[in-house]
């Protein structure tokens, strides 16, 4: 059965995206059949970090208004096969995206995938609460600090309030994302640590994404960090919360980059 | 355990996160879902005061202030003199 999942965290630039891309891609690598869905009307971003931005030819709101077909708006990754964006629209009226809209589009897109993946806008206004509304399970992505642990808690209360399975009186799954994760920093104490946001948020772990300089490297040439440097310690972490996702049991770690003599010395523990 | 923890154990500052954040969202999830608590309790104060005693509606106060441990609730209503007279008044 199809699961929609919505990547969501309330504050903007904590990796929203770049977390939906590797875990959809991570997802499909694993032989799942995934469309991510970006729903940040206005400020798509979802097409470059997926390097599908030439290739846009249709959008979401295209067909939420009737005006393309769902099969025209998708675009096939052209490194995996089973890996699918919906890109969002760049019109800045955003009132085009409609409750009845994206109900109609979630229900179509059930029939043809195992996941589908809503990559939300930052905030808590209408696009965030579309992005989540029909969500059978939510990512939610903290950075480990303050403002990012406490617009995660709002979004927390938004996800067991205002989406249709709160509704009905069922629940979303929810799961913690940590990502910029710095373990020296953590164990010296200059930084949250991941039981701390555990016990403030009080949601179980999906996974704990390191700090890397791959990541970055990743959304520089457009592809997902699973794909283009998989060995590397973010890859294997967002492979590893995939595959939690997918109901496995594996073992909490942060993978950590090869460490140097000099850190080793000077005690810079990896977990 | 080692030398750098030693040191930077004096100033960690996730500590210091760690309770601000406890603090915070203890005070907002108490918000949610009841928006306007200090509204409402207000409006209640008002009503049941007006029965007996004419007021002014823009002198009735009501502030909530959180502490660590103890939270206090302050109503502060002011009543013109003689007022309570008038009610009685016209209650005959």
């Amino acid at each position: 059965m199809a699961k929609v999942l919505v990547v969501t965290s309330g504050k903007g630039g904590v990796g929203k995206t770049t977390s939906t891309a590797a875990l959809g891609a991570a997802l499909a690598q694993a032989g799942e059949k995934v469309v991510v869905v970006d729903f940040d009307v206005g400020l798509r971003n979802l097409d470059l970090v997926l390097g599908a931005e030439r290739r846009v030819v249709f959008d979401l709101i295209n067909v939420v208004q009737g005006v393309a077909k769902l099969s025209q708006a998708l675009i096939r990754d052209k490194r995996l096969d089973n890996l699918w964006l919906l890109p969002a629209s760049q019109t800045r009226d955003k009132d085009a995206l409609t409750d009845d809209g994206v109900r109609s589009v979630i229900a179509e897109l059930r029939t043809k995938f195992d996941w589908i993946l809503c990559d939300s806008p930052a905030g808590i206004e209408r696009g965030a609460t579309l992005a989540m509304r029909y969500a059978d399970e939510a990512v939610i992505v903290t950075n480990p600090e303050v403002s990012s642990v406490r617009d995660s808690d709002r979004i927390i209360g938004m996800l067991d309030s205002k989406t249709v399975k709160a509704e009905r009186g069922e629940r979303v799954e929810k799961h913690i994302l940590i990502t910029r994760y710095d373990s020296g920093r953590a164990a010296r104490g200059e930084m949250l640590s991941i039981e701390d946001i555990l016990e403030i948020l009080a949601t179980p772990l999906l996974g704990i994404i390191p700090e890397s300089q791959d990541v970055l490297r990743a959304s520089n040439v457009g592809s997902p960090v699973t794909l283009n440097n998989a060995a590397s310690a973010p890859a294997r972490a967002y492979t590893d919360a995939a595959r939690r996702l997918m109901g496995e049991t594996i073992t909490m770690m942060v993978p950590s980059e090869r460490k140097g003599l000099m850190n080793r010395l000077l005690g810079r523990r990896a977990a | 355990m080692n030398l750098l923890r030693l040191l930077a154990g004096r100033n960690a500052s996730a500590p210091v996160a760690r309770e601000r954040l406890q603090i915070l969202l203890a005070h907002e999830r108490g918000l949610r879902g009841q928006p306007d608590l200090l509204g409402l309790l207000r409006a209640e104060i008002l009503a049941v005061v007006s029965r007996h005693i004419v007021l002014d509606p823009d002198k009735v106060i009501v502030r909530m202030d959180r502490g660590k441990t103890v939270s206090t609730l302050e109503v502060d209503i002011e009543v013109p003199n003689g007022a309570e007279r008038l009610v009685a008044a016209a209650a005959t």
